[in-house]
């Protein structure tokens, strides 16, 4: 039993640490942040040069096959720099689910440096995976796709959507282009700042060669894949845990009032300790969370990916909370680094099964077990 | 990283488990499995079968008769114990004296306190806080005046547990009244015995007789009955505070007592239908079994890194706040899982009382450092404020 890093993962992590801190200024990221875009290509290719968008992809096509612990520390490293790129929506969610279900051409042929999202949920769904409405019907030679998807992050900036859809009893999957006839996007931004849209799909016509996997096989592949990017977001969580506590302690230390530092009242002290000891327990989830993102029994796995949401969820609210308390009238800022965290941080918590979901599906699983 | 036992650490656990399996005697696993009060003489019992095992002092090192176990086989050990219903031993000789001994006192304490804790011949108990100073222990009043070849020992101290078993006492007590504070303390070794010592036991709101005020009224204590030098006593006091590291969270205990309330859980009913069921309820045991989850795991990257020799820190501190928020959650939980029966039960001394239970631990929050001195602690010397 260790928790140590290997020489090369520790170099892996400390190289994305550098990046953020040497190409993601918080003002820059304003930049990026206030650009039609959203997201900076430039970026994305850095991040590309440096390996990171093929942790998931499979080592034929020149990456790591899925690595849980070089991904965590790359998410840490997003956490901390709040990077608006798609990387968990693409470098990790998409891509798992491409090496899993897509063939050697769809490989070849987007590995490893495309933007993809998928877009599964549906409006109503409530983080159940298992409803998807929209229907993919025979149509000539290929598919017609109609239905609609709900917030679909990173929608309008991706070069591809991944779409589910039903055909016949199962779900399967298909490459959509965002720009394909009878896509609409409606877009507008995230309370943390990202692109974002809901998609309507009328007739629109896929060709047997957009099918990723067999026809009526992704279902089981999304509800697993959706464990990998818990384990995903919950790094990601806890970059952006670290740093925001780091960034209130730092400003309690600085900040005076009544002639002293307002970090010396025991009152704002005990609420940072509690900080921390969120942030620990969520560090800890993480690791069990990245470790077992592999595990071979889902019943077992989604018992670990519930619990660490949970416990990450709530470090994300409470901390999120305290360091805009903290940091008083300057948490509320725009201009202030804090309240992106803070902001940030709440979305994670919504994303991919929220805290009171998950653990209600723990206890459930739990009762099953016993 | 990689959170799986070496093969030799699970040989150790089956060691373990096999071992407590066959030698713990039936009524004292009966008893902690249905969570009923322990006598002293179950702990006796259990600290001498250990010790005829050569175990008697789990956590010390070899050359002091100890096994000589590292970080992770003490954890191990803890786990089996706690899961198959073993007595917790006493901590007091085992965990906080003896490593002060055998670290700061002289030969002729080590061999003769030293064996005599390993095999349970000896019972201790911890004299440190005073009716005027409980967080703020420097604040100690108890004197000890120097005459001739020992000290007189006048003053008394309070919420000594288990006084009223123990054979010695070891006693912070102020030698210099002019010195600062925590420059004027020393550490005594006082036999309870020795006449001008009175016992008083103080009754718990759960009923229980565990504490005591402990009165000393002119008692002579022989100089070789302090550790190590005089009005050095605060080093040592801090240094014990510090020691007792890979199980304070506890978490052996509450994984036990989680399945003791999923037990009573499951046997209570609510609308036609077993507690556990009802959403709300389950939803409430969920959420500390997964606190206690991240705990356990925050716990083993502790106890990795006691095993690579980092010494542990202050983060031995975040494992009592948590650990002790979880007890106290566990045995609130199993007093609402009775509902209004729990009311009943608190005079029934043989019985399991969860109402008792819930009073009772409310102390550990407050004892071994107050949470909020933990808190103090912590934001100290991690946060650096």
């Amino acid at each position: 039993m260790d928790f140590d890093l290997t020489k090369e993962q520790q170099q892996l992590g400390d190289s994305i640490q550098r990046f953020v801190a040497r190409e993601y200024a918080f003002e820059k990221r304003k930049g990026i942040l206030r650009s039609e875009e959203g997201m900076s290509r430039e970026v994305w290719a850095h991040l590309a040069e440096m390996g990171l968008l093929a942790l998931q992809v499979p080592e034929e096509h020149g990456g790591m096959g899925g690595a849980p612990i070089e991904t965590m520390l790359a998410m840490n490293g997003v956490g901390r720099g709040l990077l608006l790129e798609p990387y968990l929506a693409s470098a990790v969610v998409a891509t798992t689910l491409l090496r899993e279900l897509g063939s050697p051409a769809q490989q070849g042929e987007l590995f490893p440096a495309m933007a993809a999202v998928l877009a599964h949920d549906e409006p109503g769904a409530r983080y159940d995976l298992t409803q998807v409405s929209t229907k993919a019907t025979r149509a000539g030679d290929g598919y017609a796709l109609s239905g609609q998807k709900s917030v679909v992050v990173h929608a309008p900036s991706a070069d591809l959507l991944l779409v589910s859809a039903r055909t016949g009893s199962g779900v399967s999957l298909f490459l959509v282009p965002w720009d394909a006839k009878g896509v609409s996007l409606a877009a507008y931004r995230t309370l943390d700042g990202r692109r974002a849209a809901d998609v309507t799909l009328s007739e629109v016509r896929a060709g047997r060669e957009a099918l990723v996997g067999a026809e009526g096989a992704a279902l089981d592949v999304i509800v697993s894949v959706n464990d990998v990017a818990i384990a995903a977001a919950c790094a990601e969580a806890v970059g952006a845990l670290e740093a925001l506590l780091q960034t209130t302690v730092e400003y309690s230390k600085s900040r005076k009032q009544f002639g002293v530092p307002i970090g010396t009242f025991q009152a704002l002290q005990h609420r940072m300790v509690e900080m921390l000891i969120h942030v620990e327990q969520a560090k800890s989830m993480s690791y069990l969370a990245s470790l077992r993102s592999d595990e071979k029994d889902l019943q077992a796995r989604a018992r670990v990916m519930s619990a660490a949401k949970v416990i990450v969820g709530r470090a994300c609210r409470n901390v999120g909370q305290e360091a805009v308390q903290i940091h008083g009238g300057m948490g509320m800022t725009e201009e202030f680094h804090a309240s992106h965290y803070f902001r940030r941080l709440a979305a994670l918590e919504l994303s991919f099964g929220d805290t009171e979901h998950h653990l209600e599906k723990f206890a459930l699983n739990s009762a099953e077990a016993t | 990283m990689d959170l799986s036992f070496t093969p030799e650490e699970n040989a150790f656990r089956q060691a373990v488990r096999s071992f407590v399996q066959s030698r713990l005697p039936a009524d004292i696993q009966k008893r902690t499995l249905e969570g009923r009060k322990q006598t002293h003489d179950d702990y006796k019992r259990w600290h001498r079968l250990l010790y005829e095992q050569g175990w008697g002092a789990p956590t010390w090192p070899k050359e002091y008769g100890g096994p000589g176990w590292g970080a992770v086989e003490q954890y191990i050990f803890e786990e089996e114990s706690a899961a198959a219903g073993a007595p917790l031993l006493s901590p007091f000789g085992l965990k906080m004296v003896g490593p002060v001994i055998y670290t700061f006192g002289s030969d002729a304490q080590k061999e003769r306190f030293l064996p005599r804790i390993r095999s349970a011949e000896h019972s201790w108990c911890q004299g440190y806080s005073e009716p005027g100073s409980g967080s703020d222990l420097a604040s100690l009043k108890t004197r000890a005046e120097r005459r001739g070849d020992g000290y007189v020992v006048n003053g008394q101290k309070t919420w000594i547990t288990h006084a009223q078993y123990a054979d010695y006492i070891f006693c912070l007590v102020r030698t210099d009244p002019k010195a600062k504070q925590q420059q004027g303390i020393s550490f005594l070794l006082i036999d309870m015995k020795t006449p001008g010592i009175t016992v008083r036991p103080i009754v718990t709101m759960d009923g229980g007789k565990e504490i005591n005020e402990v009165f000393f009224e002119d008692v002579h204590v022989p100089v070789e009955n302090r550790v190590g030098e005089e009005n050095a006593g605060w080093t040592y006091a801090k240094f014990l505070l510090g020691h007792e590291r890979t199980n304070i969270a506890g978490v052996a205990v509450s994984k036990r007592e989680l399945r003791r309330l999923k037990h009573i859980a499951s046997e209570e009913r609510k609308n036609g239908k077993p507690l556990i069921e009802d959403p709300a309820f389950a939803a409430r045991i969920a959420q500390v079994e997964i606190d206690l989850w991240a705990l356990e795991i925050t716990n083993l990257r502790v106890v990795s890194a006691e095993k690579e020799k980092r010494a542990p820190g202050p983060e031995v501190s975040l494992l009592k706040i948590k650990g002790t928020e979880i007890q106290q959650a566990l045995t609130e939980l199993m007093m609402l899982a009775r509902g209004p029966s729990a009311l009943g039960l608190l005079n029934d001394a043989d019985a399991f009382r969860p109402a008792a239970a819930y009073c009772n631990l409310r102390k550990t929050s407050i004892y071994g450092g107050s949470n909020e001195i933990q808190k103090n602690i912590i934001s100290r010397t991690i946060l650096g404020l």
